[in-house]
């Protein structure tokens, strides 16, 4: 199927590289050894974005897809289990919206903003997959999150994001910290080349700097935990590209990554061809989400999930350039097939938005907004995020532990109280309100952190992008538990508060035979 | 370090906004200029003020989002920058900052420095597009493209569809966003096939939507976050050329 997207993408205009042949170029790309890779400049997903938004384009054009810009689905609505359409709110009215459907699809994205800071747009949350979960679809694998080793680390508390810097960078850039603790203080060039460790070569020879994310993340952890991060907080580590400007000369670098080293530059003020970057893993990608089944439809007939909302394709752990494969996928290959299936069984336009379903929907919608209007209390929204995304990356985050996450859970409902007795929210809803959304979506958030951490302690091994550190190695290295969790949790809410229902799907290998893959 | 801040407010479209006064008491030189904005509005809030409305998303300089004119040039005046990744270690203690929202009459205020720019996707549902169906079409590889081609294509197709270059205009003028779109598909096979139509749609749906011409002023270039360079503006005439006479 990913031939048939590249084959898409470009008969669509994606300016794909190409080498001096006129054939597409290939590149290596994390958790690869091979070049295999398509890419557009630093900027491939980027580019695959504008080529299916151009493609919405035209269907807009032809009068197929009609868009509503500014709207926030704030419900599912469902009628005799069935999903029959969504309650949105229109953010620049407040006007609250029915909207009626003979299958609903969410393709809404992923849910790693719970950690606060991440590499995710500032608007990424949970809140549609979370609404459509408080109607019952199930939502599978939540405590397996990947965070990604290239991004630039925090400068600060007032930090509102982090970056992620194209994985591509480890093609040619080495990561390494100083060997002694007391060396970290030292511009980089001063540390002499037998003074330095470049671990993931050190860890791992055959893999090195393009090990998996989730193993290269960790190996950064290690070697902070063990005082010899660098750069501000100590929370950093080298990736430098000394090497390869050596062999490959400064201009050869800058056409790869050059906009990379730019960016890098107005971030930090710090001039990657002369000195090494410093990276540090940042949350970027949620591998689980919605429950759905090869069709791509959840456990509540009539709803489809794609993309990374849905849990599915990447198991616990995603390599590089896949979530791109899987958007795409989902979207072009798989649902235009499978939602047919759907669809010739069901009587178009049975459930109107007239049905009172809809009427109760929004009278909800409406007062859950009323609600968060009225606290009136003495902390904003982004004050509780950052709380909240505290606890999540400090005991919820790349090592989770029993103790950890038991910790977690009597945090995340503390705050959730306090939130919902002290937030202030202020303005109205019948305005342009961003105050009022990101209330909203903290309020998912809260929800779903706590399910998120359920999972995480239900889950007694580590897996792909679930590391718990009671289950490693003796050198460090994931421990998984075939025996007792071969399967995918798949989480029913019941309210919040309680306990939620854990429903399993168990893993069958037929053809392969279920082993440890080393990147040694 | 201290700031002053003179940051245009405005309740919609209808309204007729003014310019208000915010100090910001402490910006750390290492903030992004929205995470300092962050900071005003979390002070605005906790008083129980209204807070300063502002697009936003990525915040890595990529999704076109962010949209203010400061001390009035769109997106601040750093080469190559977006609002969000302009740090505050550009702008000294004791400076006074104005910021506004995109000035162009084809993009309403929706709030204070929030704006409308659904002319832009009118432009891009125009024809900013190959008209290829979903499935069915051939191999990448079967229509080979020459490396500068390529290039080329790519260099244009950098565009975020921030709107700045209508920001910056004199006259409104769309044509950097229409002549990036219109050239990075004009070159390619895939899209040379409907070039022409392609072209004459776009520019008329610039036209309609309220975008003036070109006058050369090559502020669209200037403030572009993204360096599209404005020869894409005498592609898109060309290409607008040869539609008209064949």
């Amino acid at each position: 199927m990913s031939n048939n997207i590249i084959d898409q993408c470009v008969a669509q205009g994606v300016p794909f590289a190409r080498d001096y042949a006129g054939y597409l170029d290939n590149r290596s790309f994390g958790g690869a050894q091979v070049s295999r890779t398509f890419y557009a400049r630093g900027q491939t997903g980027q580019q695959l974005l504008l080529g299916a938004y151009s493609a919405l384009s035209r269907q807009v054009k032809a009068g197929t897809v009609k868009l509503f810009e500014r709207r926030e689905m704030l419900d599912l609505v469902v009628v005799d289990g069935v999903a029959r359409g969504i309650t949105c709110r229109n953010m620049v009215t407040g006007e609250i919206e029915s909207h009626w459907g003979d299958a609903v699809i969410l393709a809404t994205g992923g849910y790693v903003n719970v950690f606060y800071l991440s590499t995710n747009a500032m608007g990424c949350s949970v809140t549609a997959a979370w609404k459509a979960a408080r109607k019952g679809a199930y939502m599978a694998n939540p405590c397996y999150t990947q965070i990604h080793p290239t991004c630039i680390p925090q400068h600060g508390d007032q930090q509102s994001k982090l970056t992620l810097m194209s994985e591509s960078l480890r093609n040619d850039g080495r990561c390494w910290v100083p060997k002694k603790a007391e060396d970290c203080e030292k511009p980089a060039g001063d540390i002499s080349e037998d003074d330095r460790d470049y671990f993931l070569e050190r860890k791992y020879p055959s893999f090195g700097n393009l090990a998996p994310r989730d193993i290269a993340s960790r190996a950064a952890k290690e070697q902070c935990d063990d005082e010899r991060g660098v750069g501000p907080g100590k929370r950093g580590v080298y990736l430098d590209f000394a090497d390869s400007i050596n062999r490959l000369s400064e201009d050869t670098i800058r056409e790869r990554y050059g906009n990379l080293f730019e960016m890098y530059e107005k971030i930090t003020d710090e001039n990657a061809y002369k000195q090494p970057m410093r990276i540090y893993p940042a949350p970027h990608y949620s591998m689980g989400g919605l429950w759905v089944d090869y069709n791509c439809m959840s456990n509540v007939p009539g709803l489809f999930v794609l993309g990374e909302a849905n849990f599915s394709v990447h198991g616990a752990n995603r390599l590089g350039a896949s979530a791109l494969m899987q958007g795409l996928a989902d979207g072009y290959f798989v649902i235009p097939y499978t939602i047919a299936g759907y669809l010739a069984g069901v009587k178009p336009g049975e459930v109107k938005d007239d049905h009172e379903a809809f009427k109760q929907s929004a009278d909800d919608v409406k007062a859950d907004i009323d609600k968060l209007l009225s606290i009136n209390g003495t902390k904003t929204p982004s004050e509780f995020h950052r709380e909240l995304g505290k606890i999540m990356w400090e005991k919820v985050g790349m090592a989770r532990s029993d103790e950890s996450l038991k910790e977690a859970l009597k945090l995340i409902p503390a705050l959730r109280d306090e939130f919902w007795k002290n937030v202030k929210v202020v303005g109205t809803n019948e305005q342009f309100n961003q105050e009022l959304e990101n209330a909203g979506r903290l309020a998912d958030f809260f929800e779903f952190a706590e399910i998120l951490t359920k999972d995480a302690l239900n889950r007694e091994e580590s897996c792909g992008g679930h590391f718990r550190t009671e289950h490693q190695t003796d050198d460090g290295e994931a421990m998984r538990n075939d025996e007792d969790f071969c399967y995918v949790a798949a989480w029913e809410f019941k309210g919040a508060g309680v306990e939620p229902e854990l429903h399993k799907e168990p893993l069958k290998f037929d053809n392969v035979k279920l082993a440890v893959r080393s990147y040694k | 370090m201290k700031l002053k801040l003179h940051i245009w407010r405005q309740n919609g479209p209808n309204d007729k906004g003014k310019l208000e006064t915010i100090d910001a008491p402490n910006v750390s030189p290492d903030q992004s200029f929205l995470e300092m904005l962050d900071d005003v509005n979390q002070a605005l809030a906790i008083e129980g003020k209204d807070v300063v409305a502002f697009d936003h998303d990525c915040r890595e300089g990529i999704c076109g989002m962010c949209s203010q004119v400061i001390n009035g040039v769109p997106h601040g005046g750093q080469e190559r920058t977006t609002v969000c990744q302009l740090h505050m270690r550009k702008f000294k203690d004791g400076d006074e900052i104005f910021i506004e929202p995109w000035k162009a009459r084809a993009f309403p205020v929706i709030k204070d420095l929030v704006v409308d720019r659904d002319g832009l996707e009118k432009i891009m549902q125009a024809g900013g597009y190959t008209s290829c169906h979903t499935g069915g079409v051939a191999d990448g590889n079967a229509l080979p493209i020459g490396k500068p081609i390529a290039d080329y294509s790519m260099d244009a197709a950098e565009c975020i569809g921030c709107g700045a270059c209508v920001a910056s205009c004199p006259n409104s003028s769309a044509m950097l966003f229409t002549g990036a779109k219109v050239a990075q598909l004009a070159v390619l096979p895939q899209g040379k096939i409907e070039a022409q139509r392609r072209v004459m749609a776009m520019t008329e749906a610039a036209k309609e939507n309220g975008f003036g011409n070109c006058s050369n002023h090559y502020e669209c270039q200037a403030s572009c976050p993204k360096g599209v360079d404005v020869k894409f503006i005498a592609k898109l005439n060309r290409e607008y050329m040869k539609a008209l006479v064949t």
